[in-house]
């Protein structure tokens, strides 16, 4: 079994094919496959489906995809630091669907989980519960939303082992865990890959039965709002 | 006067809705002047959720010392407490649809008297996204709205009916505007407390939804 893979082209070879539906890692630009997402920019892969929180900003992230016209159709709850996508949305030209950040990340989890959906009430009485079922438990009304089943699955983390257990660092977590596991394929970039036996079996985070392809890189780990405290001078 | 502000300013209903907190509570604070409501909890032990996975957050970095891992939902660079603990977004959000966030406070563009909520979309315009704010509200156990209480052309944001697209039907409990407070009631809307040199007449006028 070897998941280690020199370049994020490399990792991806083989997996890609136009139509597909991707899931993405990352909260704003924070914790994003930034390697997997140049990679996917050169191999060229259209049509795709992509679930992601965001959508990255117009010179990085998933912005980078959206520019050379290769997504679809956008699965997300906020996309609002994007002006391609917005143009590109309002033109007609990109399909977006709007999930509450809680529903995409539990749809993601759940799919993930074999679980083909689940009912919340996250939405009702809004327009995202338009056409779907709804069933009342204990008195109030619930929703139905479906589990994600994604061809493959790109996340960033901090530290893997060369197994594919990973660990994430801070808030860059966040859609990482669940869109890693909601795919038929998933293909990890790290920071650091140790050999096994080097983390504390009680620190993983994600085990590496859900991770099949690593590679290792460097990270710009773009800021998107810097905002700071002046120090209190005595 | 349309247009004209009167009552609080924005730090006076940031420090209003601080006193909505209660020693020992997790709590969502929203974007804008939800975020100032930290400023304002002096003594009391508050925890901050942030929904993009972290709970125990602490106050913006010194320059020099952000950490592009380490943001709000805002995707502003912030720090951790001793408290702090980090999780992934389906937990985040598996906490706030648990019913375990005990308050959040959320800015809105229109309320209803029903206690319906609009802070995502005006069709047309501004498609950004409703982010957590439908799972919140839907969610954690008392939804309070900090808001303006006009817009900048003077009409109401305080409605009888929400004209753009809900975040949640019949989910606020409490709105604090510049003007004063007011509680959502099977009945209409109370208002609880007039902001300084604002009367109720003058709260009244300022408001389309009907106030009991």
């Amino acid at each position: 079994m070897n998941k280690v893979y020199a370049s994020a082209s490399e990792a991806l070879d083989g997996l890609l094919q136009d139509g597909m539906m991707i899931a993405a890692g990352g909260f704003g630009l924070c914790g994003i496959p930034e390697l997997l997402i140049d990679a996917l920019v050169d191999s060229r892969v259209k049509n795709l489906t992509v679930a992601s929180n965001n959508a990255g900003v117009d010179d990085f992230g998933l912005g980078k995809l959206l520019a050379t016209r290769q997504i679809k159709k956008m699965m997300s709850s906020y996309v609002g630091e994007n002006a391609e996508f917005m143009r590109q949305y309002l033109s007609g030209e990109l399909e977006l669907e709007f999930n509450p950040q809680g529903t995409l990340a539990e749809r993601m989890r759940a799919g993930g989980a074999g679980i083909p959906g689940f009912y919340t009430q996250t939405g009702v009485g809004t327009q995202i519960a338009q056409g779907k079922e709804v069933k009342q438990f204990n008195g109030k009304d619930y929703i139905l939303e479906e589990g994600i089943f994604a061809d493959l699955s790109i996340v960033k983390a901090w530290k893997a082992d060369d197994t594919g257990n990973l660990i994430f660092r801070k808030t860059a977590r966040n859609f990482n865990p669940p869109a890693a596991m909601c795919g038929k394929v998933c293909v990890a970039e790290v920071e650091e890959i140790v050999p096994r036996g080097s983390i504390d079996p009680d620190h993983i985070h994600l085990p590496g039965i859900y991770v099949h392809r690593l590679v290792q890189g460097q990270h710009e780990k773009r800021i998107e709002q810097r905002t700071v405290r002046q120090k209190e001078t005595a | 006067m349309p247009g004209s502000l009167k009552g609080w300013d924005r730090n006076q209903m940031a420090a209003r809705a601080a006193q909505e907190l209660e020693d020992g509570m997790y709590v969502n604070l929203g974007i804008g002047i939800p975020t100032l409501v930290a400023n304002y909890v002096g003594d009391k032990d508050i925890t901050l959720q942030s929904e993009n996975g972290m709970l125990g957050m602490g106050p913006f970095p010194f320059e020099g010392e952000e950490d592009p891992d380490l943001i709000n939902a805002g995707k502003q660079t912030i720090t951790e407490l001793a408290r702090t603990s980090y999780f992934d977004s389906a937990t985040s959000f598996g906490m706030i649809r648990g019913g375990k966030i005990a308050a959040a406070v959320l800015g809105a563009m229109e309320v209803s008297e029903k206690g319906d909520l609009a802070n995502w979309m005006i069709p047309g315009k501004l498609v950004k996204g409703m982010g957590g704010a439908m799972d919140l509200v839907a969610g954690v156990g008392r939804v309070i709205v900090v808001m303006d209480h006009t817009n900048k052309h003077g009409d109401s944001k305080v409605l009888k009916e929400c004209t753009l697209p809900l975040t949640g039907k019949g989910v606020v409990d409490r709105i604090i505007t510049n003007l004063g407070v007011l509680d959502v009631t099977p009945d209409g809307l109370r208002l609880v407390e007039c902001a300084d040199e604002v009367t109720r007449d003058y709260i009244l006028s300022a408001t389309e939804a009907k106030i009991i």
